[in-house]
C-alpha cells in the first residue's frame, strides 16, 4: 500500500496556511528582511535556515508578533495579521533560551498558557498531564526549572508551547543548548511529535544537517532574502545557486564556459548501462557445456564484456571548458540553451571517485593530493588538479587506515559521472 | 590553621564592636540613675560581686507603665512601616525604568541614584527644611503658581518626616531592586505575551514575582533604619512626631537617665532582630534559587 506522499506545495488547490506577500522589514537603515514572498503549509515542518543575521529570526518574531512587517502582508489562515497582538495568535513559539518561569513549577510553566485561556481546573489538569506524557516528563511536575536538565528544560518548553494547541508553532533554535547526542535524539523526537499532534512547526536553525534531518521543507536564507525554498533531498540535490550550494553540505564551485554538446562530443560511455545480469557458469561448467551439452541445447549466449569498449555517443547536456588545455567537464544534465554563457559546475565531494589508474568516466582528470581530512568514517581528499583547480572527493573508509593506499602528494585520477554534477548560473 | 584565623578575624570584630558594647548598654540599662560621672549606679568599682547584686529590671518595667514608650514604638513601626510602603511606590518604578533604558544610559542612571551619598545626610535633611518651611521653594512656587494663597505647613509634620525617609532611604529602595530586574530575561516577558498574557498582566505574573527578592531586600533595608531614625523626626518633624529615636535621644542627653536609655535601646534592638533575621532569610533562599 503506497502512502500518499505529503507534498501540499505541489498541490495547485491547497491554501496555505501562512503566505508572506512582499514583506519587507527595515531596523532603520538595515533591512532585515527584503521583499520576501513564502508559502508554508498546514502540517508542514518547515526549517528557516540561514548564517546569523540572515533574518530567520526576524521572520519568526514576525510570525509570533513581536514585530510588525515594514511593509507587506502576513496571513495566517487566509487573515491578516497584521494588528493582531502576540497574546492574541493562534501562534506558540519556543524561545531560544527556553524562557521558562524561574519562579513557577514544570507544571504551573506548562499550564501557564491554559490558564489564560479558561478557568476550569480539570480542563487545565487535564491537558497538562497529557503535555506531560507526550514529552515524558511526568515524574519532573513539581520541580522547578533548574532542578531539571538542560534535555529536560527543552522539552518542558515544547510542553508549555504546544499546550494551547496553537495552528502554528515556531521553534527559535530549539536544539541550540544540547549537545551533539541529545540534539539527534532529539530531533527525531521533534519530528515524532510534530507527527502526533499534526501542528505546523517553522524551526528557526543554523545548523544545515537539523533542518535536513527534521524538516519537511528548507528555506535557505540570505541577506533578508529566501534563495530557495526545496525539500532536504532537493536542496541538497539540485540547489539553485552557488551559494545554496556551498552553504548545504561540502561542494567543489568550478568555473566555466558552457558549451551546448553537439559541438563537443567526445567519447565516453552512457551514463547507466542497463544490463540484464544472467548467472554465467563458471569454468567447469563452461567445459560441461562447450563439451558435452552444446550439441542438445545449443550455442551458449555470450556473457556480455564488462570492460565493452567506450561507445562513441553524442551526450545530452553541455560540455564546460573551464581550464586551458583541459579536456571540457561534462554535464548531461545542463540545458543547451546555456551555450556560450558563464556557469558553475557544483560537485558534492560524495559523487567524485578518487583512483590510482585512469578510471572509465566521462570526467576523468589527474591531480595530486594536496590534504587529507580524516573524518572517521569517510574521509575527504583536497587534490589539486592540473591549473591549480583544488577539488574535493569524499570515500567511505571501508578499510583500515593502515592498508589505504593513496596518501598525500600522490598523483591520482578524479572521477565522476555526467549526472553528478549541478550546473548552476548564479 | 590559617582558616581558623579568617574565621575568627569577622567574630573578632564583631565581639568587640557588637557584642562588648551590648553587654555595656545591656548592663546599664539594669542600673539605677545617680548623680555622679557616669551617671548610673552600680559600676565596677563596687566591685563584681556587688554590681551584679544591685542590678535589676526595674527600667524595664517603668517602661511598660509610663505610655510614653510603647506609644513611640508603636509610632515608630507606623511611620517606618508606611515610609516602606511609600518608598516602594516611588522607588519600583524607577529602578524599571532604569532597568529597561538604553544599555549606554544606565551606568549614568545608575550613578544619578547614588550621587546624593556624596553629600553629607545632615546637609541634605537641612536642605529639606529650606524646601518645605512657610517661606521655603515649594511654598514659594506653589504662590507664584497661584495653585494656593497661604503657604501650607508640611514642616515640624509628620509629612515631612515621611518625605525626609522616602528621599533618603531611595536608593537603598532602587538598587536592589533594579538589579533584579536587570537580570530578568526579556524574553520571559514575551513567553508570557505569546502565551496569553497582555502586557500588564505579563507585568503582574513574571515581572513582579521575578524582582521579589529585590522588593523584599528594598523594603528591608529602608525599614530596619527608619524604624530607629532619629534626625530626619527631629529636623523635620514636629513635637507630634513620636519616635522611638528621638525619645532615646532625649533620655539620653536631656534627661540624663541612661538607664532607661538603655533600657529603651535594648528592646529596639530586639525589635529589629525579628525583621533582620526575615531579610537574612530571605537572602539566603536568594542564593539557594540561584546556585
Amino acid at each position: 500500500m503506497a502512502e500518499t506522499v505529503f507534498a501540499p506545495w505541489n498541490d495547485p488547490d491547497e491554501t496555505p496556511l501562512i503566505r508572506f506577500k512582499n514583506v519587507t522589514k527595515s531596523f532603520g537603515d538595515f533591512t532585515a528582511i527584503d521583499d520576501l514572498t513564502l508559502d508554508i503549509y498546514a502540517r508542514e515542518f518547515f526549517a528557516l535556515l540561514g548564517p546569523s543575521g540572515c533574518g530567520k529570526t526576524t521572520l519568526m518574531r514576525m510570525l509570533a508578533g513581536f514585530e510588525t512587517p515594514t511593509t507587506g502582508v502576513i496571513e495566517l489562515d487566509g487573515q491578516n495579521i497584521a494588528g493582531v497582538p502576540a497574546n492574541k495568535r493562534a501562534v506558540n513559539m519556543m524561545f531560544q533560551s527556553y524562557a521558562l518561569f524561574p519562579h513557577l513549577s514544570v507544571w504551573d510553566n506548562i499550564a501557564f498558557g491554559l490558564r489564560r485561556e479558561t478557568s476550569e481546573k480539570d480542563r487545565i489538569a487535564a491537558r497538562v498531564e497529557e503535555m506531560l506524557k507526550l514529552t515524558r516528563l511526568e515524574k519532573f511536575a513539581r520541580r522547578k526549572p533548574h532542578q531539571i536538565s538542560g534535555g529536560q528544560r527543552q522539552r518542558v518548553a515544547l510542553a508549555r508551547s504546544l499546550a494551547k494547541a496553537p495552528k502554528l508553532l515556531l521553534l527559535d533554535e530549539p536544539l541550540g543548548a544540547l549537545d551533539a547526542k541529545l540534539r539527534e535524539a532529539t530531533q527525531f523526537e521533534l519530528m515524532d511529535i510534530q507527527e502526533k499532534t499534526g501542528t505546523t512547526f517553522v524551526i528557526v536553525t543554523h545548523d544545515q544537517e537539523e533542518a535536513m534531518t527534521v524538516a519537511s521543507r528548507v528555506a535557505v536564507m540570505d541577506e533578508g532574502r529566501v534563495m530557495q525554498v526545496a525539500t532536504p533531498p532537493d536542496i541538497y540535490e539540485a540547489p539553485n545557486s552557488a551559494y545554496v550550494a556551498d552553504f548545504i553540505g561540502d561542494v567543489t564551485l568550478i568555473d566555466g564556459v558552457a558549451r551546448a554538446s553537439s559541438a563537443g562530443a567526445s567519447s565516453a560511455q552512457p551514463d547507466a548501462v542497463v544490463t540484464e545480469r544472467k548467472p554465467q557458469p563458471n569454468e567447469l561448467g563452461e567445459w560441461l557445456h562447450d563439451k558435452i551439452l552444446s550439441p542438445v541445447l545449443g550455442e551458449r549466449e555470450p556473457a556480455p564484456q564488462p570492460d565493452a569498449a567506450p561507445q562513441e555517443v553524442a551526450h545530452d547536456g553541455i560540455a564546460i571548458d573551464w581550464a586551458e588545455g583541459q579536456a571540457p567537464l561534462i554535464a548531461t544534465e545542463g540545458d543547451p540553451a546555456l551555450d556560450g554563457q558563464s556557469v558553475k559546475l557544483a560537485l558534492r565531494p560524495e559523487k567524485l571517485s578518487i583512483s590510482k589508474d585512469k578510471p572509465d568516466a566521462v570526467n576523468a582528470f589527474q591531480g595530486k593530493v594536496i590534504d587529507i581530512a580524516y573524518l572517521g568514517n569517510l574521509s575527504t581528499y583536497h587534490v589539486e588538479l592540473a591549473g591549480g583547480q583544488m577539488i574535493k572527493a569524499q570515500i567511505a573508509n571501508t578499510r583500515r587506515i593502515s592498508r589505504r593506499d593513496i596518501t598525500w602528494e600522490d598523483t591520482v585520477w578524479v572521477s565522476w559521472s555526467g549526472t553528478a554534477g549541478v550546473v548552476l548560473t548564479q | 590553621m590559617r582558616r581558623g584565623v579568617l574565621i575568627a578575624v569577622p567574630y573578632l570584630w564583631l565581639l568587640a564592636l557588637f557584642l562588648i558594647p551590648f553587654a555595656v548598654v545591656f548592663k546599664i540599662s539594669l542600673s539605677d540613675v545617680a548623680l555622679a560621672i557616669p551617671p548610673y549606679t552600680p559600676t565596677l568599682k563596687d566591685g563584681l560581686g556587688a554590681m551584679l547584686s544591685q542590678l535589676d529590671f526595674e527600667n524595664f518595667v517603668f517602661l511598660t507603665e509610663d505610655d510614653l514608650y510603647w506609644k513611640a514604638y508603636l509610632s515608630s513601626l507606623q511611620i517606618a512601616f508606611f515610609s516602606t510602603v511609600m518608598t516602594l511606590a516611588v522607588g519600583y518604578p524607577m529602578a524599571y525604568a532604569m532597568a529597561r533604558a538604553p544599555e549606554a544610559w544606565r551606568p549614568t542612571l545608575l550613578m544619578l541614584v547614588i550621587l546624593p551619598f556624596w553629600t553629607s545626610f545632615l546637609i541634605r535633611v537641612y536642605a529639606w527644611v529650606g524646601i518645605l518651611s512657610g517661606e521655603g521653594f515649594l511654598n514659594q512656587f506653589l504662590l507664584w503658581l497661584g495653585v494656593i494663597d497661604t503657604p501650607l505647613t508640611i514642616l515640624n509634620t509628620n509629612i515631612a518626616v515621611y518625605i525626609g525617609i522616602v528621599y533618603t532611604y531611595l536608593p537603598f529602595m532602587i538598587l536592589p531592586i533594579y538589579s533584579a530586574l536587570d537580570r530578568l530575561d526579556g524574553s520571559l516577558i514575551e513567553a508570557a505575551e505569546d502565551l496569553g498574557c497582555s502586557r500588564i498582566k505579563a507585568f503582574w505574573l513574571v515581572t513582579i514575582p521575578l524582582s521579589r527578592n529585590g522588593i523584599i531586600a528594598g523594603c528591608f533595608l529602608v525599614f530596619i533604619p527608619a524604624l530607629g531614625e532619629f534626625v530626619i523626626p527631629s529636623l523635620l518633624g514636629g513635637s507630634g512626631t513620636l519616635m522611638i529615636g528621638k525619645v532615646l535621644f532625649e533620655e539620653f542627653f536631656s534627661n540624663r537617665d541612661w538607664p532607661v536609655a538603655s533600657a529603651v535601646a535594648v528592646i529596639l534592638l530586639f525589635i529589629l532582630i525579628i525583621p533582620l533575621v526575615l531579610f537574612q532569610r530571605n537572602q539566603q533562599r536568594q542564593t539557594e534559587a540561584e546556585t
